[in-house]
């Protein structure tokens, strides 16, 4: 069966109006803090965290209020090592992000175990992550609330990511 | 009766209350006399006769209807702007030395600062605004995300918090009480759950409120209480709030330095108690869906001491 012109039409309506619904999709449930890194299977973070735009803004929230600013700039780097390029001292991935993140690495990442829920630090890796483009494009902030210091993370390259160097080479 | 702009407790919230009364008067008047006439037109019974002369008699006297009609529409029309405009003018003019505040509006909740000009210290609160009967007071108001707006009725009109840019407003209270605001510009899941409140003192009240606040934190006294502070200190509270007088300085979510005075909590969600504290802090987002607020991991016993400690806070 061929389809016509108007069929056609209709099905793309449809597509566009299914596929972008978890783009949107908000979870406002909340994880509390725990030691133990949480199992999230690669597909659950992909649609929780990282091609969802509310995860990623409120990553971008704590981003700030955390003052991870402080140390990682807008990206870019200063006393922390920069987070927008293709350079990961342990690890790219968002296990080892999050780990980073709640554990603390030596020579200054503090660690912020018990300190921050669960979903907020998934939503800290999705927005880290959307630093150097490996986020989905159509999800990753567009936009910031103050003045916009750079291009949005929306418009970021994507950084080819190198495997994990050993801990030992740059920052020690 | 606190959350109307029909019984006016300000200057400005009576002129508005009399603006509308006015309003509301002559808009009746015209309704029932447009009424009357076309009831009066419906039920005279049409002249039989298609005499040439009564037909153009009748054109003219038509004619003159309509132009008293108009020419009485432009006068009332007229009259109406002007008295808006006036009461509008009046409503920005500041009478004497006003005290200044600053209202920043969060999702979801209003952060309210005292400025230190008038040789008192800062002093910060939220969710809620006292002000001395009769001493206009000034707000200066942004916002840090989206568009909010403060709206007491009994006190005045609304005005919008934008984030970038201050607003101003000013308002006076006649009489002391407590009164209602709610955010009047949808702003998100909780717009409904961003709740304000006026308190109105006297000078003294108002003068005795504000030195208590000025003051650090109060002390722990009991164990419960010592514990509940180590608890504070030790998680994720200290990430966003800050008790003066204490380790915890964040500045994302309201200041709790005298979190126990106040008469709600979560921007007048729920009244502040050790029961409800204790709710809201063990699951934020089962009160409050979609607030900034994180769910803690702590134990029941690590719960009900940070709530006694927090319900001691005065």
């Amino acid at each position: 069966m061929r389809f016509r012109f108007p069929e056609m039409l209709a099905l793309a309506v449809v597509c566009t109006g299914t596929c972008g619904c978890t783009r949107e999709r908000r979870d406002l449930s909340d994880v509390p803090p725990s030691a133990s890194i949480p199992r999230l299977t690669p597909s659950q973070y992909d649609r929780q965290y990282q091609s969802n735009a509310y995860a990623m803004s409120q990553g971008k929230h704590l981003f700030e209020w955390f003052n991870c600013v402080g140390c990682h700039a807008h990206g870019g780097g200063s006393i922390g090592p920069a987070l927008m390029d293709a350079d990961w001292i342990y690890g790219d991935d968002p296990q080892s992000i999050y780990q980073t993140i709640l554990g603390g690495r030596p020579n200054g990442m503090p660690a912020f175990n018990g300190r921050i829920s669960q979903t907020q630090a998934w939503q800290l890796v999705a927005y880290v992550r959307s630093l150097s483009g490996q986020a989905s494009k159509s999800a990753s902030p567009s936009r910031s609330d103050s003045l916009q210091l750079k291009e949005a993370e929306q418009s970021q390259p994507r950084q080819q990511m190198q495997p994990a160097a050993p801990a030992s080479s740059q920052h020690q | 009766m606190n959350h109307s702009a029909l019984h006016p407790a300000g200057l400005h919230a009576a002129q508005i209350a009399h603006l509308g009364l006015t309003f509301l008067i002559v808009s009746c008047a015209v309704y029932v006399m447009v009424i009357g006439v076309l009831l009066a037109v419906l039920i005279r019974r049409r002249r039989r006769g298609s005499d040439p002369n009564t037909l153009s008699r009748s054109e003219r006297r038509a004619l003159i209807g309509v132009g008293v009609a108009v020419g009485i529409t432009t006068v009332v029309v007229t009259a109406l702007a002007i008295s808006e405009f006036v009461t509008r003018r009046s409503l920005e003019q500041d009478t004497g030395e006003p005290l200044h505040v600053r209202i920043i509006g969060h999702q979801w909740w209003w952060e309210v600062q005292y400025s230190s000009d008038s040789g008192a210290g800062q002093v910060q609160t939220a969710n809620e605004l006292h002000i001395p009967v009769g001493r206009p007071v000034q707000l200066q108001m942004t916002s840090q995300d989206v568009i909010h707006s403060f709206w007491v009725p009994n006190l005045q009109g609304k005005r919008d918090l934008i984030p970038g840019r201050t607003t101003h407003i000013s308002l006076v209270a006649d009489q002391p009480g407590r009164y209602e605001g709610q955010c009047a510009e949808f702003c998100g899941f909780q717009h409904a759950k961003m709740r304000i409140v006026v308190d109105a003192q006297s000078p003294a009240d108002f003068d005795a409120w504000r030195q208590v606040q000025l003051q650090s934190a109060r002390e722990p006294v009991s164990d419960l209480e010592r514990r509940g502070k180590q608890v504070f200190e030790n998680s994720t509270c200290v990430m966003c709030h800050a008790i003066q007088g204490s380790l915890a300085s964040g500045t994302i979510g309201p200041d709790l330095t005298h979190v126990g005075s106040r008469s709600s909590i979560a921007a007048g969600t729920l009244p502040n108690t050790p029961q409800t504290l204790v709710l809201w802090i063990a699951n934020p987002s089962a009160v409050k869906p979609g607030t900034a607020m994180p769910s803690a991991a702590l134990s029941g016993e690590d719960l009900r001491s940070l709530a006694t400690y927090l319900a001691s806070l005065k």
